[in-house]
């Protein structure tokens, strides 16, 4: 029996999340049919989708189906799947996959698993593992249903751009049955963010915690991701106390973040923040408290209070940057 | 405006999470417990809510007796009614537990007289993080359901609810018919610690508890480990200002400064 996966896309981009959720359908399928299913017109994902292996791309179709809706997205999918019965769905375990899954689960009456890092097709269930508390305990769990759903939990790699053009990709347009008054929440309002660096695809996230004990505290380590081009974080300590605005917090409840550098200023590493961070490549920490469990996992690590060492290595950047551009260093 | 919150008894944020010898749960005997963040955010919503349109705040929660401890901490912070659906301790699947939420949901509606306008949600648990919990139970009773809230915007003439919720690409806008369900991100807002005088009457208040019979679905558990961790040992690059040489040959090595 096919495996079926659902492609987003923003304008034509394909979510790196999604071609790796589109691997794990192949993986499942075993020999059998890969199917992609996008939501309104298709702005020519085909040969993207065929040259990773889908034979066939369903095109939910309905005036209904426009911009964005939970609830028309996941009813479209639940028809979808009752119609063609596939074994499994696999979606990117992002925030929207996940919403149409559970939206499409709970109008199927079936189960989901979300979020898993491992997914076995064995006869009769599939055998899977979930992230639980962000990746920090493992979950090993059976599902068993006519048709299988699960999310997968998105990882690093690049978004592709779909290309129009000939695919040998079978298009199959599927009109779901949605009366006039189908109950939906409507999107009415879409803001941009402006570019920039943010805070979850920053290359250098400077982030600060209880050591940093004010939001005027937070001025050198501003200064600091200035300089590296990077972006301030903080812990749920600095947001409780209302240090610094909850978009900043990065941690299970925040936003997590995987730089190629994370600094850690006076925060203690309390799972909480933990799963935020240990995506980072590389960490530096930086505490009065040696054994804090975040000096324990960073890669690196400074003894001390984060007031004098992150001033002395904004100067000590600045003092190198004034050298090799031939001016005459500031006394320090 | 009579607003619902579901909430769950979770392990403190940052505790250190041990297993059972069995590998089948979490050790609680040496944990603390809190509502979950993201829930703490719907209670606060919700008072917010009941104080600005008048109206009553309802606390639901499906778990073990000792999760009355959670319901009492939103009674402190300002919840008018709590209700309890004890299924006792070990973990339910998602499917389950929606489905205990909507039979006690039902039984307040149906033998209580309760009519909810807006039923609140934590986006996802802390601990197990289904992400579908909140989405079934709003499915099986008939309301819309948007995710990832961190702004509620209400407007009682019109009958309508306004959320807002950041994504990858910016801020959506959703607009939904009362009554609506929403699940809620932490970040919504800051939420209030309870008074001395609010904790007095939570100790007071009765609790209504409620019995459901629930079944397993698909999706079954067969044990919870933790991953392997694979950081070399920490070098340690001095200590206070005079290590700042050390760390900028370390940002320098990087290629970030």
């Amino acid at each position: 029996m096919s495996v079926f996966t659902i492609i987003e896309h923003d304008d034509g981009v394909v979510p790196a999340a999604c071609l790796q959720a589109l691997t794990i359908a192949g993986e499942l399928a075993a020999g059998d049919t890969v199917e992609a299913v996008v939501f309104g017109p298709d702005p020519g994902l085909g040969s993207v989708l065929a040259a990773n292996g889908v034979t066939t791309l369903h095109v939910v179709d309905h005036e209904l189906v426009t911009d964005y809706s939970p609830e028309i997205y996941g009813e479209s999918l639940a028809q979808l799947l009752k119609q063609a019965g596939p074994a499994g769905v696999v979606a990117a375990g992002t925030d929207r996959g996940n919403e149409i899954m559970a939206q499409a689960a709970a109008r199927s009456r079936l189960p989901l698993a979300t979020n898993c890092v491992a997914v076995t097709a064995d006869p009769g269930a599939w055998t899977l593992t979930r992230a639980r508390v962000g990746g920090l305990l493992l979950e090993d769990a059976e599902l068993t249903a006519s048709t299988k759903l699960v999310t997968v939990v998105p990882g690093p790699g690049d978004d592709v751009s779909a290309s129009p053009g000939a695919s040998g990709l079978l298009t199959q347009t599927f009109v779901p049955d949605l009366a006039a008054d189908f109950v939906h929440s409507r999107l009415v309002e879409r803001t941009e963010r402006g570019s920039g660096v943010t805070l979850a695809t920053a290359r250098v996230v400077v982030s600060g915690g209880r050591g940093v004990g004010s939001s005027e505290g937070f001025a050198p380590l501003e200064e600091l991701a200035d300089l590296l081009g990077g972006a301030v974080g903080c812990s749920r300590v600095a947001t409780s106390n209302g240090w610094r605005p909850h978009s900043d917090q990065v941690g299970q409840t925040g936003t997590k973040v995987s730089p190629e550098l994370y600094i850690a200023c006076g925060i203690s590493g309390a799972t909480q923040h933990w799963v935020g961070c240990m995506g980072a490549k590389t960490i530096l920490a930086i505490n009065t408290d040696p054994e804090a469990p975040m000096v324990t996992r960073a890669t690196y690590a400074v003894t001390g209070d984060v007031h004098e060492v992150v001033p002395a290595v904004v100067a000590e950047i600045r003092r190198r940057a004034d050298i090799r551009a031939g001016r005459r260093p500031a006394l320090a | 405006m009579n607003v619902l919150v579901c909430v769950k008894r979770v392990p403190g944020t940052g505790s250190t999470i041990l297993l059972t010898d069995d590998g089948m749960d979490v050790d609680t005997r040496h944990l603390g417990f809190t509502i979950g963040p993201h829930e703490e955010c719907a209670v606060e919503e919700a008072i917010r809510i009941a104080a600005d349109h008048g109206g009553q705040v309802t606390v639901l929660t499906v778990g073990p007796a000792e999760a009355a401890e959670q319901l009492r901490d939103a009674l402190s912070m300002g919840a008018d009614h709590a209700v309890l659906v004890d299924t006792g301790p070990g973990e339910l699947d998602p499917e389950a537990t929606a489905d205990a939420l909507v039979q006690a949901v039902r039984q307040l509606q149906d033998e209580a007289g309760a009519r909810f306008d807006l039923v609140l949600f934590g986006n996802e648990s802390a601990d197990a993080g289904h992400y579908q919990v909140g989405v079934r139970v709003a499915c099986e009773l008939g309301l819309p359901m948007v995710g990832g809230v961190k702004g509620v915007e209400l407007d009682t003439d019109a009958g309508t609810v306004r959320w807002r919720r950041p994504v990858a690409a910016g801020v959506e806008v959703y607009e939904s018919s009362l009554p609506a369900a929403a699940g809620v991100a932490e970040g919504l807002n800051l939420p209030r610690y309870p008074s001395m005088r609010g904790r007095l009457r939570a100790m007071k208040a009765v609790i209504t508890t409620l019995h459901v019979d629930v079944a397993p679905s698909g999706l079954r558990k067969t044990g919870l480990r933790r991953p392997a961790e694979e950081r070399p040992a920490t070098v340690v690059l001095g200590s206070g200002a005079d290590s700042a040489g050390a760390v900028v040959d370390v940002l320098e090595e990087l290629g970030v400064a």
